[in-house]
């Protein structure tokens, strides 16, 4: 195979995304000059603490949060899932011991709930469908009154699916337990209200809509009472201590005001390259199936399966042009499992092997899109004629 | 995370196709685990004239199919039972370490190819004998 490596394409934007100029442009002072700790009364302290206030504030805009105090700022989506899940877990230890989520959700999610377990709580995975959407049926059944706490994810960034969160909210209310949202793939693609969708809490990630890594937040109705994780000076309603990291937090208010403005036309230009290329590779390679649901997904996920052929194949094979996209292979993990949400799916692992993962960003457009339709059918087609499982057919 | 040699049989790999008159064919792996592999040998005078390999796994499951196609080829069935997943994994200037065990599977393919032939030749030669 001929190597045309003419370009560097990268479509692998959930694993991690530029930081948009104006992002990196609004940051630079807090770095250089004002350099402050918010908890200090003087001059320096208070500008700091003012960018801290604005950033709260823009990003509770960003999510239709009822106050800009709801905004907890965190590390980052992972220490933000912990915080929600160990926090409240062990704050209501006494009211209820169960904890509910699902079986598409996030490692950390996953992770929070099984150190858990090992303290004494109890976690059920409720099942999803073949779309990757939650059983409501079977969701309802698996929340009793020992239930105090229930953690779904918006969307999850490997098949796109978008959970209908306004149905989950009410049947967890209705059963008096709190709701945790994790839309750290979700949180500034698509809109969100926490208010008029009955979240209770809610990951938000900065590095999702362009801001710099190492900073997320949760969002938290000012009613619930968690336990914090991190003990110190009692910042950030003492639910996260420890000085504030100013320059990423003050990049983290510029991304959500850059998002809530830009939302709905980058998501519809979006919509159309992701579709392009779902239809255009479906059309012309056989045995290609898409993994999650074709409209109620996220503007950015493609998520493919090809029969027959394994991920990381694909995955160096795109390299060799450019090209630089994800897979839920085994081969691909750490730990040498596929990704256990294809197979929460009910895809068998040898369909599991075959995905493959291609999230969109800004600076994507649609010769990126012709480009990739351009490639794939013969990349396919050499990896299948080296496979054994291939089918007779479409062997030459 | 590959070395050169590694992506060099992945994008142009040796031997690959079916032997259908084959006198020994191997397989090993399953698909469940993301490899499945299965070598063809057509032998000579107790030599391995031709081989061929068909590999479902990622790439370095094809490029250790490819290098262990070319180190067989030509061998005589004693040398090719030599040729060991960490020979296989040496000429191809190493594999990641995850890569050694779960990928690094076409030398056992080789050898049970190997003892197919042997196998269907003691069959053969029994036959001969009544």
């Amino acid at each position: 195979m001929p190597v045309h490596k003419t370009s560097n394409i990268y479509l692998d934007n959930s694993a991690g995304k530029p930081v948009d100029s104006r992002v990196v442009d609004s940051m630079l002072p807090y770095l250089k000059t004002s350099f402050g700790n918010p908890s200090s009364l003087h001059k320096y302290g208070q500008e700091a603490k003012q960018a801290l206030d604005n950033s709260r504030e823009k990003i509770a805009d960003l999510i239709g949060a009822e106050k800009a105090e709801t905004i907890i700022f965190t590390s980052g989506a992972t220490e933000s899932n912990n915080l929600a899940i160990k926090g409240t877990a062990t704050r209501n230890r006494k009211k209820g011991n169960k904890i509910l989520t699902s079986a598409v959700e996030h490692i950390s999610v996953i992770n929070s709930c099984k150190s858990l377990i090992r303290q004494g709580f109890q976690t059920t995975f409720s099942p999803v469908d073949s779309f990757g959407f939650l059983d409501l049926e079977k969701f309802e059944e698996n929340i009793d009154d020992q239930t105090k706490l229930v953690s779904i994810v918006y969307a999850n960034g490997e098949i796109g699916t978008i959970q209908p969160i306004k149905k989950i909210s009410e049947i967890v209310h209705k059963k008096d337990a709190y709701l945790h949202v994790d839309a750290t793939a979700a949180c500034g693609q698509i809109q969100i209200d926490v208010q008029k969708e009955g979240i209770d809490m809610m990951t938000i990630s900065s590095n999702d809509f362009y801001g710099p890594r190492g900073v997320g937040a949760l969002y938290i109705k000012e009613s619930i009472r968690i336990d914090p994780l991190i003990h110190g000076g009692g910042q950030e309603r003492g639910l996260r201590s420890g000085t504030e990291n100013v320059p990423s937090i003050v990049g983290f208010g510029k991304a959500a005001e850059i998002a809530r403005v830009e939302l709905k036309s980058e998501g519809k230009r979006l919509i159309k390259i992701r579709d392009d290329i779902i239809h255009g590779l479906m059309g012309s390679i056989p045995y290609t199936f898409l993994n999650g649901h074709p409209i109620r997904r996220l503007p950015d996920n493609v998520s493919l399966r090809f029969s027959f052929i394994e991920g990381e194949s694909i995955l160096l094979s795109l390299a060799m042009f450019g090209v630089f996209a994800s897979s839920g292979s085994a081969c691909t993990a750490k730990t040498l499992q596929p990704s256990h949400v294809l197979l929460a799916m009910g895809l068998k692992h040898e369909e599991a092997h075959g995905s493959l993962m291609i999230t969109l960003g800004r600076q994507n457009t649609q010769k990126d899109a012709d480009y990739i339709k351009e490639i794939m059918p013969a990349i396919i087609e050499r990896l299948r004629s080296m496979s054994p499982l291939t089918p007779k057919e479409l062997k030459r | 995370m590959y070395s050169d040699k590694v992506m060099d049989h992945f994008r142009n790999p040796r031997n690959t196709g079916e032997i259908p008159d084959a006198d020994g064919v191997g397989t090993v792996g399953n698909p469940t685990c993301g490899d499945l592999m299965t070598i063809y040998i057509k032998v000579k005078e107790n030599r391995i004239e031709d081989i061929k390999f068909k590999t479902f796994g990622c790439g370095a499951a094809i490029a250790t199919s490819s290098m262990t196609t070319e180190l067989a080829k030509g061998k005589t069935l004693e040398e090719a039972m030599n040729i060991t997943r960490a020979s296989v994994a040496e000429s191809l200037g190493g594999l990641p370490k995850v890569k050694m065990h779960c990928s690094n599977l076409a030398a056992d393919a080789l050898h049970a190819a190997i003892e197919d032939y042997k196998e269907k030749n003691k069959k053969r030669g029994s036959k001969n004998e009544i």
